[in-house]
């Protein structure tokens, strides 16, 4: 059948004022359903995972890694047999590698390609983190991007920007705050944020 | 052709019509192989209801920002890492 042969209007199919993409999304799941590629329960036991994921679980990792050198050494070396050991849930796939700042060299991470993420560890993405900006911005001024992140980094760290393309996703252990020996680690858990598991900013420090 | 942790390779210039995980602002760029992952299914022919064996080695690949973007304004040792499958790195004398 040619286009011209059926008559209907073809502007976008919306509830409301949702935007276009999310009609998209709608669009596709019903075609996968349909097709039963996949089923509404895949959809929603997915988002239900997802949504019970937070930072906290990536926080007690790197706490971990900073009152145990030991530790540190098994999760730069297999973040997921370090999630294990923990009790966390690394996922399936894609796998975790962790990478440690220093006082010498700063990582952080982006996905130019589309918002890859360790979602198992740290929860669902930020917004900013699939926006073009931070996209294409973070590999080409990333010194710039962390001035707006509130971090200014000297001229002799090492910045790395990490482009997760593929199969794996990354993880920062950030450094440990400076004056922060007494603490226990869940007190130190409770510094370490998400942005700075990301690279885009250092732990907080104690109140 | 596989490749070993320190040794300096270049990514394909080479377009492709498709799906696929090299990011086009590396094509043609000179890196050194900072980490060899494993093998996962290839993304080229997976995207496309195919089962995307034979699987590819996946390398962690570094590059001077400098190198990267000509004009680059920070200092000398800014790195750029990301991802590349086997497939799309060529040796680099």
């Amino acid at each position: 059948m040619s286009h011209d042969a059926h008559e209907h209007d073809h502007s976008p199919v919306t509830n409301r004022d949702e935007p276009p993409i999310a009609a998209r999304v709608r669009a596709l799941e019903e075609l996968l359903v349909e097709k039963g590629v996949i089923t509404r329960e895949n959809v929603r036991a997915r988002i239900d995972w997802l949504v019970s994921r937070t930072p906290a679980d990536g926080a007690r990792l790197v706490a971990r890694a900073w009152v145990d050198e030991d530790f540190k050494g098994r999760l730069l070396a297999d973040a997921r047999v370090a999630a294990l050991e923990l009790g966390l849930d690394p996922g399936e796939a894609p796998q975790v590698i962790a990478l440690e700042n220093t006082e010498n060299v700063h990582h952080m991470v982006v996905c130019t390609l589309c918002s890859c993420y360790p979602k198992a560890l740290l929860g669902p993405p930020p917004d900013w983190y699939k926006s073009l900006p931070y996209r294409s911005r973070a590999v080409s001024d990333p010194r710039g991007v962390l001035r707006e992140f509130g971090l200014t980094l000297d001229d002799d760290v090492e910045v790395r920007v990490v482009d997760s393309t593929a199969d794996i996703r990354y993880l920062v252990v950030p450094r440990r705050p400076l004056r922060t020996n007494s603490l226990d680690e869940e007190t130190l858990a409770a510094l370490v944020t998400r942005d700075s598991m990301i690279g885009v900013s250092q732990p907080l420090t104690p109140a | 052709m596989s490749f070993a942790h320190g040794e300096k390779v270049r990514i394909a210039p080479r377009p492709h019509e498709g799906h696929h995980r090299t990011p086009a602002y590396l094509k043609g760029k000179a890196g050194t192989i900072e980490r060899v992952h494993d093998r996962f299914l290839n993304p080229e022919t997976h995207a496309y209801g195919k089962d995307g064996r034979p699987e590819q080695r996946l390398y962690l690949v570094g590059f001077a920002l400098h190198d990267v973007w000509p004009g680059y304004g920070g200092p000398r040792d800014d790195r750029l890492f990301a991802d590349v499958f086997e497939h799309w790195l060529e040796p680099e004398s």
